[in-house]
């Protein structure tokens, strides 16, 4: 397998953009991320995208989005892991580039989810559950992950003070990211006040949805080592799957395709958890967080919450958590986040993260997840 | 998005509660598959869903689905059947606050909501605190 690197990223404002279109929004991202690389082609690209279809009506956007970017007649394939896809689209990436397929690659995921209304986004994104067996009886995304966080607290003594320091965390280091959705700081008691989505979870429990695109260059390390440039090479990569449906589980508080892809990722960097400086993790609702630490092996089992209550996963802390700002304060343009975690490593590892920087950071891993955890990409980067 | 045929093909499930049994390692599975995920084994025997349970996990609905927006609030659980089987359903005919983990419920055939004015009514399973 050759080494693999990331040699551009690219990233654009968040939020909810009324005025651009989804090709809009994507091929300004795609090119921001090739003038960070510093290419003007591409060999061929994937493109995350969890449900353009329901958003906006439109499929086949993998052609559409190589046109638009004038790069046709490139292969360009889109793909669905849910909100896992960006991390999808990075795996294949990786993998078309180490085993010496393609050289220049664009990894890159969009979605475009206001031109519908809240309803409706609520069912698109709903089809990311079991639409026969759980969707049928009312249960919404922010009800599944309150199933779990309310069993998470009977079992593991969680508090609610816990989940809302998550949220508060991720907004701080949001509030210095000039791209994220929601760049401002909240408080845990405006947490606790905010208006109840499903029990426990609150409307400041949730991530929002967002309008944004994220992109990557990624090519052989050789490449990056000749041109001079910032060597941030993708050291592991691992892929796992889970019961679609919640209830399945053996544990309902345990996310094993977050431990199982964890594991790859870990025994193909040859790393383990101490090792990592920083983490993207997948934070749609906050227990989310919670659960993903633990599964990842960075604190112990039930012991996710008291990472947040003991500032371990704040920016300053033993091992920083979503210094982007996370799924919660960036925004969550479900196909686009698993590649806005890479974009947010890459300028960590580079240095490039402003007032958000973490001071030394060498090696970094990002976590993105599907549905209720059904699928999981986890990826280690290392600066050379 | 409920189809005649979609919502006739689920019919055993939801309203006879049709499952099938791993005959080689024992384990149950609702819905029914077509391969045990334990062993790989491909004999299941048809079997019945107990009608008794527990509350494992719960939540209250506030933001509903557009079909469900005449019942919100609403409670969703996820409950263990006493053959060891975890379905998610509505839980009512209860004030929120009696609700537990833990607590004893049993299934009821009920009206789970309706397509629209001229749609399908969409039946199956909720459960009742015992």
């Amino acid at each position: 397998m050759r080494e693999v690197a990331v040699i551009g990223v690219g990233m654009t404002k968040w939020g909810e953009l009324w005025k651009k279109s989804l090709r809009t929004i994507f091929v300004e991202t795609a090119l921001l991320a090739m003038d960070d690389a510093g290419v003007d082609r591409i060999d061929s690209m994937y493109v995350g995208s969890m449900s353009s279809g329901l958003f906006v009506g439109q499929e086949h956007i993998a052609s559409m989005l190589a046109d638009y970017l004038g790069q046709s007649p490139v292969p360009s394939a889109r793909v669905e892991t849910a909100c896992a896809s960006g991390g999808l689209a990075l795996r294949l990436g990786f993998m078309e580039v180490a085993s010496g397929m393609s050289d220049v690659v664009l990894v890159s995921g969009v979605e475009k989810m206001t031109d519908v209304s809240g309803y409706e986004a609520t069912y698109a994104l709903g089809s990311a559950a079991d639409q026969e067996y759980e969707g049928y009886h009312g249960i919404t995304f922010p009800g599944l992950y309150a199933l779990i966080a309310r069993a998470h607290m009977e079992k593991y003594g969680t508090t609610r003070e816990q989940l809302a320091l998550v949220a508060v965390k991720n907004h701080c280091n949001g509030s210095k990211n000039p791209l994220a959705q929601f760049p401002f700081e909240i408080t845990v008691d405006s947490v606790l006040n905010s208006v109840l989505v499903a029990d426990p979870l609150r409307i400041l429990d949730c991530s929002p949805i967002t309008d944004g695109a994220a992109a990557a260059i990624i090519c052989p390390a050789e490449m990056v080592r000749k041109m001079n440039k910032p060597v941030i090479k993708i050291i592991g990569s691992g892929h796992a799957t889970d019961t679609i449906a919640l209830s399945s589980r053996k544990d309902i508080t345990w996310l094993e395709a977050t431990y199982q892809a964890a594991k790859q990722a870990y025994a193909m960097a040859d790393k383990k958890p101490e090792d990592i400086n920083l983490i993207e993790v997948h934070d749609c609702f906050t227990i989310a967080e919670i659960c993903v630490l633990e599964a990842l092996g960075v604190v112990k089992r039930g012991e996710g919450g008291k990472a947040a209550e003991d500032e371990i996963t704040f920016l300053e802390g033993k091992i920083p958590v979503n210094t982007s700002g996370g799924l919660k304060a960036k925004g969550h343009p479900v196909g686009a986040t698993g590649v806005a975690q890479t974009v947010e490593i890459v300028k960590q590892l580079r240095g490039e993260a402003g007032e958000r920087q973490v001071k030394d950071a060498r090696i970094g891993m990002a976590q993105n997840m599907g549905g209720s955890g059904g699928s999981t990409l986890v990826h280690i980067f290392e600066r050379e | 998005m409920t189809t005649p045929s979609r919502y006739w093909r689920e019919i055993p499930q939801r309203y006879r509660l049709e499952a099938n049994k791993c005959k080689n390692c024992e384990i149950t599975f609702f819905p029914p598959r077509l391969i045990c995920p334990q062993c790989k084994n491909r004999e299941l025997e048809p079997i019945k869903l107990a009608e008794t349970g527990k509350i494992l996990t719960y939540t209250v609905i506030r933001v509903p689905p557009h079909q469900f927006v005449d019942q919100a609030p609403y409670a969703v659980g996820i409950i263990e059947l006493d053959d060891g089987v975890k379905i998610t359903a509505q839980v009512v005919d209860c004030d929120f606050e009696d609700l537990k983990i833990g607590q004893r419920v049993r299934i009821e055939f009920r009206k789970i909501f309706q397509e629209g004015e001229s749609g399908i009514l969409c039946y199956g399973y909720k459960f009742v605190p015992e």
